[in-house]
Order: structure tokens, then sequence, then C-alpha cells
């Protein structure tokens, strides 16, 4: 073997592993001018598609000066009222998605029942449906000419007793379900009966809770309740349009995540409620951050079912999406990309958030997660 | 506390996983529950702790029935066959976790149960790694974690699925040691599911084999091991010679080997299989008692103190032979030539119209782990 060859490899054992992995063979490579063309075209498309939009947006909106802009904003009162009318809508319809799908993707990832896959189904079915259609399905079912229209013009508060009576007995009966006694030894008396506590017990309640909101006069009587042209049809159509986002987010977490830890927790003694709050959120706590984010961009930006339930009542039922069509129909364009980029900074925070949420993740996941899992839970975000 | 199991029923779709399954535990008893894979020992063990419920039938804890009791209230130590460990919480958390979640009456001050966790972690030989995450453990270190932290309970019984199956050879021997030293120290009635025929006959003191939903054999390890009561039991339990025939009149004939079968004293003949573990096979150059068996060698490997023979007889079924050092040193065989085979023991069952499910004589039921 000749001296210079035995000496190869140590020298290049005593560079740095960097350097080593920079100096690749030029067979291994494609030509310059496929690199170059190739990056030079995706860095036009990107440019052209979102950079000059993105910037546009602000040049335009701050094209009159700074005053203008702040004039725009917050001295037209149907644009304030726009921002704080989506303030109000997403957050409400964020809450409820969020409820809604942590008890759709654990029921999915959990159990197994029948209609398991038509409730994955559904999940997914504001996705595939268009958004100007789900409107129409409200229009259609709280609209004047609907279903519920002649009910809800004549008399619609005088639901609303049974409504929250009803909710009343649900969010009880989950709590009892959590924090009743299980252990034959703690059951006494009734509790040995835990059916009979269940329908007599909720029976009570309801009927308390309806005589209590009918006594007190909570609702006011004969009088149209509006849902369709009205705040809670922007929040209906805005919470079925990002209904997926955090239950899709969720399902793949929970499923790598397995329910062994679950179930660990229990046998060692834990509740429902404890099992719950110290096991699966912190297990899912990414997953879900990341759904509530995605679900919030979308519900900002929501345009098309809105813009069917809302009716367009300046300063009552425009939101901020509806407010830049307006001002835009109008020729208004500074007051349009001025609203418009608040809606982009929204949009950047989110990303921001987003970017620092999935570092966040997967730094966790690298951590603390075994390797078996970790790519699982990957694949979620 | 003492466990039965009666008449225990679950399915799975139309898979039946377990069929009508009975059983006890005695107080202070290790018993390991010993199966192929897909017996139903695991499903067993879970509705044991609560984890599944059964389609008929009861657990009872000390003769109380326990099966209206959930998995929290039955003060079952689970120790799961990945662990389960809390991911977000360190090694101390993970064993602290079910002191904590007790109703705030029973729960032990915080400075209780630091002293508690200590102690456990102590018994368990990792209180050196209470702030680690159990990522940053090695899988030995994570059973342990699981078991501390099952115990830190005070349970009543203690359950473990598989507890070395994800360990490798060398951690497993240790841990299996341990774990009987420990049983040894804390006498907690402890149940533990296993495929693997070693680990069940070296630290249990009561086996119950287990094979499709059902209990083939339960007994001590010496019982199972010497007086198999199913050809199944004897398959799982290491390597076994076949040799096909039929019994009549009180007698076996299996080829050419005959033997006493005074169970089926009946003129009509049924088919029969004769057993015979390797090492219970003679093998000699000359016929001793004329017409036996022969075969020819095949292959010939030793292996420390026994050597292992591999005969062919006729229609290329192969017959496995152990040989002691002596005995092979005595008889030098070489490959190819000609031995007659006598077995020391024989264990007859007749085979019924259906088959019990027996692996490959070659390969043995060793190979399926």
């Amino acid at each position: 073997m000749p001296p210079e060859a035995s000496l190869k490899p140590e020298a290049s054992l005593n560079q740095p592993i960097s350097a080593l992995a920079i100096r690749k063979p030029r067979i291994q490579q494609d030509p310059a001018w496929i690199r170059w063309g190739l990056t030079l075209i995706v860095l036009v498309v990107v440019g052209v598609l979102i950079v000059i939009p993105v910037v546009h947006v602000f040049s335009q909106a701050l094209a009159e000066g700074v005053g203008v802009y702040w004039d725009n904003l917050f001295n037209d009162p149907d644009t304030l009222h726009s921002i704080l009318l989506t303030l109000t809508v997403v957050p409400v319809a964020l809450v409820a998605n969020v409820l809604f799908g942590v008890a759709a993707a654990w029921a999915i990832a959990r159990f197994s029942f029948p209609g398991r896959t038509l409730l994955t189904t559904l999940v997914d079915l504001p996705f595939s449906v268009s958004p100007v259609v789900a409107g129409l399905i409200f229009v259609l079912i709280f609209g004047r000419q609907g279903y519920f229209g002649p009910f809800l013009r004549s008399d619609g508060y005088s639901i609303m007793p049974y409504l929250f009576a009803f909710l009343g007995v649900v969010v009880l009966l989950a709590m009892y379900q959590l924090f009743r006694p299980t252990n034959p030894a703690a059951r006494r008396g009734v509790w040995s009966y835990p059916w009979l506590v269940r329908l007599a017990g909720g029976a009570a309640v309801f009927a308390l809770l309806v005589f209590v909101q009918q006594y007190f006069e909570v609702w006011p009587r004969n009088e149209s309740l509006r849902i369709i042209f009205a705040t809670p049809g922007l929040i209906l159509a805005t919470a079925f349009v990002t209904f997926p986002f955090v239950a899709r987010e969720l399902i793949p977490v929970m499923e790598a995540t397995g329910a062994d830890e679950e179930l660990a927790a229990v046998s060692l003694g834990a509740n429902g409620w404890k099992m719950f709050w110290r096991i699966t959120v912190p297990n899912i706590k990414w997953g879900l951050a990341y759904g509530i984010i995605l679900c919030n961009a979308r519900a900002m930006g929501e345009f098309g079912a809105v813009y069917v339930v809302s009716g367009h009542i300046a300063g009552q039922t425009d939101t901020m999406p509806l407010r830049i069509e307006k001002l835009f129909q109008e020729y208004n364009l500074p007051g349009s990309f001025a609203v418009a980029s608040v809606l982009t900074l929204l949009a950047l925070v989110t990303l921001v958030l987003k970017a620092g949420l999935e570092r966040q993740g997967i730094k966790k996941v690298d951590e603390t997660v075994p390797a078996e899992f970790a790519a699982g839970e990957r694949h979620g975000h | 506390m003492g466990i039965e199991v009666r008449g225990m029923k679950k399915a799975f779709g139309s898979f039946m996983a377990l069929n009508d399954v009975s059983f006890t535990v005695n107080d202070g008893e290790l018993v390991a529950l010993l199966g192929p894979s897909g017996c139903g020992k695991t499903t067993l063990l879970r509705i044991i702790a609560g984890l599944e419920t059964a389609d008929a039938g009861a657990v009872l804890f000390d003769g109380a029935d326990a099966s209206q009791r959930s998995a929290k209230d039955r003060r079952v130590g689970f120790v799961f066959q990945h662990y389960a460990l809390f991911r977000h919480m360190s090694v101390f958390e993970n064993v602290a976790f079910g002191l904590r979640v007790r109703p705030r009456a029973h729960r032990l001050p915080d400075a209780e149960i630091d002293r508690k966790v200590h102690e456990l972690l102590t018994l368990v030989q990792l209180d050196y790694l209470g702030s680690r995450y159990p990522s940053q453990l090695s899988g030995g270190q994570r059973q342990r974690v699981a078991l501390a932290r099952a115990l830190a309970v005070e349970p009543k019984v203690l359950l473990l699925d598989e507890p070395f199956g994800a360990l490798d050879a060398k951690v497993r021997q240790e841990l299996r040691r341990w774990l009987r030293r420990l049983h040894g120290e804390i006498h907690l009635t402890s149940v533990f599911v296993t495929h693997d025929q070693e680990e069940a006959l070296e630290l249990a003191s009561r086996v119950v084999v287990m094979n499709k939903g059902v209990i083939e054999q339960q007994g001590t390890p010496d019982q199972v091991v010497e007086h198999p009561a199913t050809p199944f039991v004897l398959h799982f339990l290491g390597n076994v010679n076949i040799f096909h025939g039929r019994v009549q009149d009180g007698k076996a004939l299996l080829g050419p080997l005959a033997v006493e079968y005074p169970e089926h004293r009946d003129t009509a003949p049924r088919n029969a299989a004769g057993y015979a573990r390797p090492h219970e096979l003679d093998v000699s150059r000359n016929d001793q008692q004329g017409g036996g068996l022969w075969a020819s060698v095949q292959d010939i490997r030793t292996s420390g103190a026994i050597a292992k023979l591999e005969l062919s007889e006729g229609e290329g079924s192969l017959i496995q032979v152990d040989l002691g050092r002596e005995q092979f040193e005595r008889l030098r065989p070489i490959v190819g030539e000609r031995l007659y085979i006598t077995p020391r023991r024989l264990r007859v069952f007749m085979s019924d119209a259906e088959t019990p499910a027996i692996p490959n004589r070659s390969s043995p039921a060793r190979a399926s782990r």
C-alpha cells in the first residue's frame, strides 16, 4: 500500500465534520445551471405570489401617510366596529371549536363505537363544503323563510330558558361523570343508584333552571330572535367553517400518544378530571395550540359563509373581511388597504407564533418523547 | 390479597379472546400467565386491572366481587408492556403521581410524598435519576421506574404485562433476578404475562399456560414441565419430537415404537401421537430391543455441555436428539451414519378430530419469540 493512501483517512479524520459534509464530490451534484435555474424560479414565484402582494398591501395602506392610515382605521366608526366584531366573533367560535374539537378527537382516537367512521367524515365535512353553501345552510335553517324562521320571529327567546337549562344539565352530568364516587365503599344511600341520581338529578336541575330563568324574566317575551343578519349567525358560520382544524390536529397526536399513559394514570387512582388535565392535556398541548392558531387564522379571514349570513349592515354585521370588500367596492382604496393591513398583520403574528410553536414542539418531542413516538407526533404537526 | 377469576369471557368482534377462563391466585403468590401472542393473556390481565371490561365472568379480590369497581378503586399496580411512563414528567413526578392524585382528604403532606418517592426510587436503585425524564433512561431503567410508580400507591396486587419483553437478554436476566428478590422481600400478590417459557418457569411459583382464550394447564413450574396436560403445553415449553401412530387395546403403536397405553383399552383404534423431548431419546449403533426406530444422522452441533443431533427418519421428517457430553464422546457419531433411537420416556396423547395447533417440529416453540 502506498504511504499516502494510508495517510489519507487520518488526514480527513482530523478535519472538522462540517467541512467534510460541505465538500461534496462534483459527480453527486446537478449542473450549476439547473441548481440556479430552479432556485430562481422558486424565488420569482414566491416573490410575485406572496412577497409583492404583502408589501403592496402595506404600501397602499400607508400611501397617503400614517395620519390617514390611522384615521382610516380608528376614526371610521364602521371600520372600528368591524374590527371589534371580528374580535368578538372569532374568540367565541374558537372556544366552541376547542371544546368540540377536543371532544371529537377524544372520541375518535380513544374509543371504537358504531358510527366512528361517520364521525370522522363529518369532522372533515366543513372542509369539503363550500363556505357559501355553509352560509346558505344556516340561512335556510334560521332565516326568515327557513325552518325555524316563523318561530324565531314570533317568540324566539322562549326557547332560551330550555336551551340554557339543557346546557346546564349537560355540564352537570359531565361533572358528575368525572367526580362521582366510583368506589363502592364510598357510595352510600342514593349514590348506590347512579342512574337514578343522573335521571332524577338531571330532571330536577333542568326544572329549577327553567323556573329561575322564567321567574326572573331573563329573556324578553314575544320578541324576534335574530340569528341570521346578526352576531349569532356570524359566530355559527365561522365556527362551522373552522370546525375541523382543532379535531384534525388532535386526532393524529392522540393516536400516536396512545391510551396507555391515561390508563396508567387511572390505575394509579386518578379520576377522569385529573387524568385529563395532568396527562392528556400536557401530551396534546402542542397539537392543540397549533390547531387553535390555524383555526384562529382561518376564522379571522373567513369571508364566504359570513358574507351570506351577515346581510352587510355597516356598523352591525360587517366583519373585517366584509368591511375590506365594502370599502374596496366604494373605491376607498386607502381605507380598504388599511383594514387589509391589520388582517395581514394578524396573519403574520399567527405565522410567527406557529413557527415558534413548531420549533418548541419539535424540541419538546426530541427531549421527552421516546424515539418510537417522535415520528408520529411530528407527523401530526 | 388473593385473586379469583371466574368464568371470564371476552370477545372482540367475532374473535374469542377469552373463553370461560377461571383460575385463582393465592395471597403472596407470583403467578405467570404464559402463552403465545394472541392467546388472551394480556386481555385477562387488563380485565383483572379493570382497564378492560369482560363480556361475562367475575373478578374477585379476597372473595369480594370487584367487577363493578373501576380501575382507579381496585388498588392494583399495573406495569404496562411499554411502561407508559408520563413523558412530560420527571422520574420523581412519575413515581409521585399516584400519591398526588389522591383525594385531598387522603393525600399525604408533600414532605411525606417526597420521602416515600425517594424510598421507592432507592428500592429500585434509581434514586440518583429522580430529575431525569423517561426518554433519557435506558429500557431497564424505565422498567424499574414503571415498577416504582406502580408500587407507590401501595397496591394489593401487582400486575405486569410482558415485563421484560422489550429488553435485551442481559438486562432481562438481571431484572428477572431482581424482581424475584423484590417479590421475596415484599410478598406482594403478583401476576405477570409472558410468552417466554424460561421467564415463566424461572420466576413464577405457579404457571398458567393459555392458548386461544382457554387455560391449557396450571401448576407449579415442575408440574407443567414434567407432566404437561396437553400436546400444546408440551410444545410450548420446549423442543419436542412427535411420533404419529394409533392406540388400541391398551397399547400405543407409533411406527416401530410400541408402549403401554392403559387409558385406551378399546379395540377400536384411534389416532395418537407420542412425544419425546430431545434429551429423552437415547441413540445407539446396535438395535438393543429389536425392530427399533432408526434414522440417519444429518447434522451435529456441539454447544457447551450438550451435543445436538439432527437425524432424518424415512420421509425426511427430522428427529432431534440432545446428548450429554460424555455420551457423545463415547458414541462419536458421524454424519450419514445410521443410529437406533430408543425413547427413555414417551408421552402419548390421543389426537381427536381436531389436532392442536402445533408448531412445526423443526421450528420449536422457542422460535416463536
